[in-house]
């Protein structure tokens, strides 16, 4: 059975100051709120021209709030 | 508007089930080692057969999230590799919550028992007691039994008490690696937990003080005595502390198969007819007058049945002629001011929706407005860092369902005469500083 890495695009909100890049850079997966700070979308990102556009915004982001979070998720049927 | 926080030294009325505070009465004042030792028999040693039995015991964390606690010790165990911390979580953030402050100020020697067995098994070579500042009789009772237990010369990790402001937020759990670590209690953001990687990047078992009392009592006394309280899901006892509209407000220990009336009963009854209560503190949700009565304690029921929580087992009864609305307000606008001011989602959706809401309870809102806080409210939650703003949210959102009628009286713009009705806590005023 292959194990499939899942990778997300996750901010940490603590350092995020809402200068909003990367929403104008991946607006497949972020949004902005009210008061412009970054409604960041859970999926995972499943093709390469996504995750292209996501590693753009991490490396975008004045404030280094981004990053990208991978995962091996549980093995469904055990 | 005064702040009133539970007395320092409150009533215990042994309710439903007494196990934690069976022994000598509240006015005795904190029982000594040899009391201790005496009434319960001589610490039994920890080990790894300990989680097995925890786990067969069903004991579930008293913090408020209620997670399976050999879960816990299981993956800081397997996290760690010879260093991991103990932490005994007394700080106790919630303003109408005692039961904490009350247990170490009388039962020191139980959950400090309970924090060296959980070293003992986890191998820690560090523990803390995690303390809120301000609460005098406690710290006294907490720095006598360290003296005592030093001069009994038991073999035992060595404990240390950290101290922090008493802020709403400080005992999240990585508030408390932050200040475990010799920072502020502000709450960070991490990938991984606090039992793989939390005080000085070692991993840390954060535990909620009544939690290691009841490890203490289990293993002493095994698993099957433990069940014979409670439910399946919810084995033991809680402690509760019932204020608002109660006769004899105080901190309860409860049988967890009781149902709330019970509860209310132990503490002499309602003053007058209650229109409400607020369960679980001020993360804690709403509950409509007709459940007082027959709600049950069991965690998993309150969940999937009545969408409600038990969290840190706080019931504030609201008194006849108050105003659920107003006062699940008052809460919310209370929990903005305790944001930690570090998450953009925290800061300016609590201060929006406290903004809203007061318009609302003042009876100056209209439909718009509270379709903007249900909007707000969707857009906020699981945004922070913390789960600060989550619990914020769900307790106004269960005031806004259980007070729905009374809430269209508030945006028709008729008066609401619950605004000034006593009897009801208020929220303390925000605390000063994070150290």
């Amino acid at each position: 059975m292959t194990e499939k890495v899942q990778r997300r695009l996750r901010v940490n909100p603590i350092l995020c100051n809402g200068y909003g890049y990367c929403a104008e850079i991946v607006p497949e997966l972020v949004s902005l709120d009210d008061w412009g700070f970054p409604i960041v979308s859970n999926r995972p990102i499943d093709d390469d021209k996504l995750l292209g556009l996501a590693r753009r915004a991490v490396a975008t982001c004045p404030r280094l709030a981004l990053l990208i979070e991978e995962t091996v998720p549980a093995t469904t049927n055990r | 508007m005064a702040a009133v926080l539970p007395a320092d030294h409150i009533a215990i009325r042994p309710a439903v089930g007494t196990r934690l505070m069976a022994g000598p009465p509240p006015t005795a004042g904190f029982e000594r080692i040899d009391d201790h030792q005496l009434r319960l028999g001589p610490r039994p040693a920890g080990g790894a057969a300990l989680i097995d039995v925890l786990e067969q015991s069903g004991l579930r964390g008293r913090g408020g999230a209620w997670f399976p606690t050999w879960r816990k010790w299981a993956s800081v165990a397997n996290s760690s590799d010879g260093h991991s911390v103990v932490v005994v979580n007394a700080s106790e953030g919630e303003p109408l919550s005692a039961k904490d402050r009350t247990l170490v100020t009388l039962r020191p020697h139980l959950v400090l028992d309970g924090a060296v067995l959980a070293a003992e098994t986890l191998g820690a070579n560090d523990i803390v007691v995690y303390l809120s500042r301000g609460s005098r009789t406690t710290e006294r009772a907490l720095e006598q039994a360290l003296k005592e237990r030093s001069a009994a010369g038991l073999h035992e990790a060595p404990i240390r008490v950290v101290r922090t402001a008493h802020r709403y937020i400080a005992g999240e759990s990585s508030a408390v690696v932050n200040r475990g670590s010799g920072g502020l209690s502000k709450p960070r953001f991490s990938l991984r937990r606090s039992a793989e990687k939390g005080i000085n990047d070692q991993p840390t078992l954060i535990q909620n003080a009544e939690t290691l009392a009841h490890v203490a009592m289990i293993a002493r006394y095994g698993s099957a005595w433990f069940r014979r309280l409670g439910t399946d899901g919810s084995p033991g006892t809680a402690l509760m502390t019932v204020c608002g509209n109660v006769l004899r407000p105080g901190v309860y220990e409860v049988d967890l198969g009781a149902q709330l009336g019970g509860v209310i009963e132990a503490a002499g009854g309602t003053v007058s007819p209650a229109p409400g209560a607020l369960l679980g503190g001020y993360f804690g949700t709403w509950l409509d007058p007709s459940w007082l009565e027959g709600l049950p304690l069991d965690v998993d029921r309150l969940r999937t049945t009545y969408k409600t929580s038990f969290g840190c087992g706080v019931l504030a009864v609201l008194p006849q002629g108050a105003c659920g609305v107003v006062e699940a307000t008052r809460v919310l606008t209370y929990l903005a001011a305790e944001s930690a001011g570090q998450c953009g989602p925290c800061v300016n959706g609590l201060g929006a929706l406290s903004d809203a809401m007061e318009r609302v309870a003042a009876s100056e809102a209209t439909f718009t407005d509270i379709n903007q806080v249900r909007r707000w409210m969707e857009m906020v939650k699981g945004r922070g860092a913390c789960h600060h703003p989550d619990g914020a949210v769900g307790q106004l959102a269960s005031a806004l369902t259980v007070f729905n009628d009374h809430l269209r009286r508030h945006l028709n713009g008729q008066r609401c005469y619950g605004t000034t009705v006593a009897g009801f806590p208020q929220p303390p005023s925000p605390g000063r500083g994070w150290q």
